[in-house]
């Protein structure tokens, strides 16, 4: 009984959180949905994997969610869809069916019978799937810097050439030893911006 | 209706809301939220059929892998759509088909 409710909990939270016409709700519907994914997991037995799935699913990852949302915006596209509404309802309906025609019913688990503990599985059996997650935490890490790096002043300003490119000597300046001519002239601050930068 | 089968029921339901966020959205961001989604049926899944094979902790093992790989693929969508709205003013999907060569 308890197992339907969180399984029906679980899957409206996670339609809601398809359908909201905002995108902080959304993230919001989808931290409910880590929630109670995570209950179903610790009553499977799964406590580690539930502990992890709550702190980093229900936590880390709505926080990123909503700094993105926050940084982003709301753009109002929620209206706008790729396929019609009653062809997408249809496909997935057609494939849920599929899927329960090959998978039901299923039979009661077995009893747990003695096995590994986890830590020896995951840092004994499993090393090199330890290796590849440090990989790609690193790899990660590295595309968000990559992404999130700032471009130069000058090229936000919309001028001609970019900061390293003015910083770089041209191709026909390093032959013959002259020094770039700059090609940026800043622009001479205006009578309110100076009195901002006096005040 | 046992447990094995609620499961079932939620992996099912899961994998579908995931997919037909897939299939409907243009929003970067909720195309991150539809994959969350989806993944965590997968998770669902593997963890249940780790029990249903009498090897709970196998089934943890490839799930924490999972979870890893579930959070990188959120916070590189995630920069990617803030980067995207900084470039091209919008999170519609359709306005990166500017990539193509």
């Amino acid at each position: 009984m308890i197992e339907a409710i969180l399984v029906a909990g679980a899957v409206v939270c996670a339609v809601r959180a398809i359908r909201a016409t905002q995108l902080l709700s959304s993230a919001l519907w989808l931290a409910g949905v880590s929630a109670l994914v995570s209950i179903l997991l610790y009553r499977l037995g799964a406590h580690q994997i539930a502990v992890i799935e709550l702190s980093v699913g229900a936590g880390l990852v709505t926080v990123l969610f909503v700094f993105a949302i926050s940084i982003a915006g709301d753009d109002g596209l929620t209206e706008r869809t790729f396929l019609p509404n009653w062809l997408a309802v249809g496909l997935i309906a057609l494939f849920i069916g599929l899927l329960a025609w090959m998978v039901l019913p299923l039979d009661e688990p077995a009893l747990a019978t003695a096995e590994a503990a986890f830590e020896s599985v995951l840092w004994g059996d499993r090393a090199l799937d330890v290796l590849v997650q440090m990989v790609m935490i690193f790899t990660g890490v590295l595309c968000l810097v990559m992404l999130l790096k700032e471009r130069a002043p000058s090229a936000r300003r919309g001028s001609l050439v970019s900061g390293r490119e003015l910083a770089r000597p041209s191709a026909a300046a390093r032959g013959n030893g002259h020094r770039p001519a700059i090609a940026v002239i800043e622009p001479e601050p205006s009578p309110a911006e100076v009195e901002d930068i006096h005040a | 209706m046992n447990a094995m089968t609620m499961i079932a029921l939620a992996v099912m339901g899961l994998v579908g809301a995931g997919l037909y966020g897939l299939l409907i959205t243009r929003n970067l961001i909720k195309v991150v939220i539809a994959l969350q989604i989806l993944v965590k049926g997968a998770l669902l899944a593997l963890v249940a059929a780790g029990q249903a094979s009498e090897q709970v902790n196998l089934g943890q093992s490839l799930a924490v892998t999972v979870i890893v790989a579930d959070t990188i693929v959120a916070v590189v969508g995630l920069g990617l759509a803030v980067q995207a709205k900084r470039l091209l003013g919008t999170l519609d999907v359709k306005a990166l088909s500017n990539l193509r060569g």
